[in-house]
């Protein structure tokens, strides 16, 4: 006995989209996800609270998608948060302090992206912040920074810039790691990138904006060091053009773009394979979202970094070739619905080899060296690490073993990345880290009392 | 030392918590994490080598915002909603096996 | 093409122990070790240095076992010294848990046997009213434990890495990457081992410690052995900054906080998968023995597979087709370590006798094997 037809994990666009589409062709789905609302990170807490007409149209566009998981065949659950997968089509969440456990026939991953960990020296003072943490807080709480300092690359960060500018909290400076050299070797890509012309022509906009801010820009900025002053501020230095600069700030936003999600798909069993022009593991999947699980569909973020309108899409062809699966609609009819996602899922790609050249992770965040710590929850250095290499680690599994980096309550979520960024820079091609249950810490005694339902 | 807030006050909101004992409004559908943001630029934990931390991801990721509410330790306070009459504490050192006996 | 003297197969706690003693004794030596994802039951064990209900039907294993418990006070103390790493080993006892009046009956004839072999009192039982007295916040469910002033546990993990560094230090080397796929007799003596990756080495003498990695090899070099795989579940919590106040056989907090939970037995072959079933069954039984853990978070759970022979107990073999062969293969790796590391170098080096008298080599299961 099925609880639904399908189980979407995630409530972002791709999910949202997947969903709707899901519904329409008859489908009875259940959405699960860990945030209070609907929205993922990109439309996250839209349409509830105050106004903040400072974040834009963009962000707005999410509150029709938000609506429509109002339908009574989608059974959404929040603050739900999966913590097994199983082959078969068995998922196990947790909600208030109690699991369920939940089957259907078709499963679908859409879990997003989370930002990419940007170890440097004084990333775990408070006062060091993700810049997309910020923008969370700006969307949910409508909290504003204060003379906050901007580092790192990524169309992103520009967008944050100029959310702040608008919101009457401009950046105090913004330092950019990317270099001329970079942006020459994006260059080939930019013809391609036209497609997504708009996306090419909003983030133009955004450079205008922040330029007649009159904000401080670096670029070609390496070598970050974070430590508190006197008044517990952040002393942010780094060496631009040859020289070091030295800003102090509350509050320092970094960023070097986001990464797929893989903790679910991995745990599922799902095969991930390295992308090195996004600098990330992935999900392998066909053009309608399938993986080598029979019953899992991953689409949005999670399956490769493109952002929201290529995740709508994306969730939609999912969508589709679900319904296609069940026996709901024939092959013919998914291809021809398929049209104009699949034409929104090319345009919306278009861009991201542009954008993953021009705006690649600076390498010495990717590969940290000394007393960089690399895994925050057990504390561990770039230089830990590295020795473990030097005494014969050979992958993820053995400096993990070695060192306990991943060990912590974020299960490698931190740190993971960077292990395989210095294992690479030791000459190694490091494989995937397994995932395993729990995919987020449940307390032993919710564990205990957990009851098979559906049996 | 008392670091204040790293972000712009807003108005007071609706909603009472304490944290270690002292008083802080929020505003309803804020994360606790972010409530905490708003109060004060100090640790929200030390981790088990002393180290200062406070809300990092605000998307459940990180571990980094681990709080005590209501007695219970290591909550997330970026996936906590505020709820009126909440007693925070911060997390200094690694969590205790039962719940606090402060 | 390096030759050494004596070539050891699997790099984990068995080998390198192994390799250790070896070293110690002047013997250079070679370790081969395989790939990141090889099975690896050094890496996924519980660490417990155990004596208690061991060897109850077979008295070499129960002397052998205390025998070991005995040496690791002075091991512990001379891998610091060679490693400059603390295994963190603690010796203050360990109970054994029960829920179930009859189990707790059984274990205890089997504790009573053992202490017949081992010639001395090795335990005591107690009531679940003694235990609650003795220790507050022992569940209502137990109604018993058994209790070995003996036992103790180590940071297993650590104990990999000081040994690999160990056998560095002392010159022994350690090659990664080294998964042997085939081990053939040289016409000049020795061997030639092939590897995953195609590549060949020359081998002296040669021993098979390589876990269930070592199971084909063991059979084309002629050992009777037949391993095979057991699959033990295992939960790791949050760290706690309090400790426990009991080591148990199933519950342990590790030194660096986390408490560990483990026990399970299944048959799954090469299988390392978590199961849901398991992991329920692990977190009851913590709550049951101890409730507070209730509200303490799993971090992970694993499978990892036990090594096993057909009867359980360790092997310590020389081959009767290849005598310069030898196989060293157990599930308590961990506990046996000081012997690996001392008592074995005579049998491999100098042809001595095996040790308990030749009571651990493959002829007990040419019957079986042949059957």
């Amino acid at each position: 006995m099925s609880d639904a037809d399908l189980i979407i994990i995630g409530a972002g666009p791709a999910g949202m989209a997947a969903a709707s589409i899901a519904v329409q062709g008859g489908m009875r789905v259940l959405v699960l996800d860990e945030q209070p609302r609907a929205g993922g990170q990109i439309y996250r807490n839209v349409g509830n609270g105050a106004p903040r007409g400072w974040l834009g149209k963009d962000y707005a566009a999410g509150a029709g998608l938000v609506a429509d998981l109002g339908h009574p065949n989608i059974r959404a659950e929040f603050g739900a948060t999966v913590w097994r997968v199983e082959v078969g089509g068995r998922v196990i969440w947790s909600q208030g302090g109690i699991s369920h456990i939940s089957a259907a026939p078709h499963l679908l991953l859409a879990g997003g992206a989370q930002e990419r960990p940007t170890p440097f020296a004084g990333w775990t003072l408070p006062g060091v912040m993700p810049a997309g943490a910020a923008q969370i807080l700006m969307k949910t709480a409508g909290l504003l920074a204060r003379d906050a300092v901007l580092a790192g690359s990524g169309p992103l960060l520009y967008l944050i810039a100029a959310q702040m500018i608008d919101a009457g909290a401009p950046p105090k400076a913004l330092v950019e790691t990317q270099t001329r050299a970079m942006m020459l070797r994006a260059l080939p890509s930019l013809p391609r990138a036209v497609l997504a012309l708009p996306t090419l022509v909003k983030g133009v906009g955004l450079l205008q904006k922040i330029r007649s801010a009159g904000v401080v820009r670096h670029t070609g900025a390496a070598a970050f060091h974070a430590e508190p002053n006197d008044k517990g501020d952040i002393a942010f230095s780094f060496t631009a053009k040859g020289r070091r600069h030295r800003i102090e700030t509350p509050l320092l936003l970094t960023h070097q773009g986001v990464i797929p999600a893989t903790h679910i798909s991995r745990a599922a069993g799902v095969r991930h394979r390295w992308n090195h022009a996004q600098q990330a593991f992935e999900p392998i999947v066909g053009p309608w979202g399938r993986t080598d699980q029979p019953h899992i569909h991953i689409a949005g973020d999670g399956a490769g970094i493109a952002g929201a309108d290529a995740a709508q899409a994306a969730g939609a062809l999912a969508a589709l070739d679900i319904l296609h699966l069940a026996g709901r609609i024939g092959e013919d009819s998914r291809n021809q619905r398929s049209t104009a996602p699949r034409a929104a899922l090319t345009r919306a790609r278009a861009i991201r080899p542009f954008l993953d050249a021009a705006y690649a992770p600076s390498p010495e965040i990717l590969a940290p060296e000394g007393k960089t710590i690399v895994c925050r929850c057990e504390e561990i250095t770039a230089a830990d690490i590295r020795q473990s290499v030097a005494e014969g680690a050979n992958g993820p599994r053995q400096v993990k073993t070695a060192t306990r980096a991943g060990m912590g309550p974020c299960q490698g979520r931190m740190c993971e990345i960077t292990t395989r960024g210095i294992l690479a820079a030791c000459g190694t091609s490091p494989s995937p880290p397994r995932a395993r249950t729990p995919i987020k810490p449940i307390t032993l005694g919710e564990i205990a009392s957990l009851q098979e339902q559906n049996a | 030392m008392t670091i204040a807030s790293r972000f712009q006050p807003r108005p007071e909101g609706a909603l009472r918590l304490t944290l270690d004992g002292a008083p802080l409004t929020a505003h309803p559908g804020d994360s606790l994490a972010a409530a905490i943001l708003c109060h004060s630029g100090e640790a929200s934990r030390t981790t088990g080598r002393d180290s200062p931390r406070t809300a990092f991801c605000m998307m459940g990721v990180c571990f980094e915002c681990l709080v005590e509410v209501d007695g219970l330790p290591n909550v997330q306070a970026c996936m906590t909603e505020v709820r009126d009459g909440m007693a925070v504490r911060r997390q200094m050192g690694l969590r205790k096996l039962g719940a606090a006996d402060v | 093409m390096g030759q050494s003297d004596i070539t050891l197969i699997g790099g984990g706690v068995v080998g390198l122990s192994v390799a250790l003693g070896l070293l110690r004794a002047g013997q250079a030596v070679t370790v081969l070790d395989g790939a990141d994802d090889d099975f690896r039951a050094s890496q996924g064990n519980f660490g417990l240095v155990w004596l208690q209900g061991k060897g109850a039907d077979f008295a070499p294993y129960a002397r052998w076992t205390a025998q070991a418990v005995a040496a690791w006070p002075e091991f512990a103390a001379s891998l610091r010294q060679t490693s400059g790493i603390d295994v963190a080993l603690s010796q203050s006892g360990g109970y054994e848990f029960f829920t179930d009046v009859a189990e707790l009956a059984d274990f205890t004839a089997d504790l009573a046997r053992q202490e017949a072999h081992l010639g001395r009192k090795s335990y005591e039982v107690l009531t679940g009213d003694d235990l609650r007295r003795e220790m507050s916040g022992i569940g209502q469910g137990v109604v018993g434990a058994s209790f070995c002033a003996l036992d103790g546990h180590l940071n297993p993990l650590r104990l990999l890495r000081a040994l690999r560094r160990a056998v560095a230090t002392l010159g022994g080397r350690i090659i990664t990457d080294a998964k042997v796929t085939k081990a053939t007799p040289a016409s000049g003596g020795g061997f030639d081992l092939t590897l995953a990756n195609g590549a060949r080495r020359g081998a002296g003498k040669l021993v098979l410690c390589a876990g269930l990695g070592a199971a084909h090899l063991a059979t084309s070099l002629g050992f009777n052995a037949r391993i095979r795989p057991q699959r033990g579940e295992l939960l790791i919590t949050e760290r706690l900054a309090d400790r426990l106040p009991f080591l148990s056989s199933t519950i342990r907090q590790v030194d660096e906080g986390g408490v560990q939970i483990g026990g399970t037995h299944a048959d799954a072959g090469l299988n390392d998968a978590e199961t849901l079933t398991m992991m329920r069954g692990l977190a009851r039984h913590a709550v049951t023995v101890f409730p507070a853990l209730a509200g303490v978070r799993v971090v992970r759970s694993w499978g990892a597979l036990r090594v096993m022979s057909p009867d359980g107990y360790p092997v310590y073999a020389r081959s009767s087709l290849h005598p310069e062969a030898f196989l060293v293969t157990c599930h308590s790796g961990v506990t046996l370590a000081p012997l690996h590391a001392s008592n074995l170098k005579d049998w491999i080096v100098n042809d001595a006798t095996a040790p308990e008298k030749g009571a651990f080599d493959d002829n007990r299961f040419a019957l079986s094997t042949a059957a």
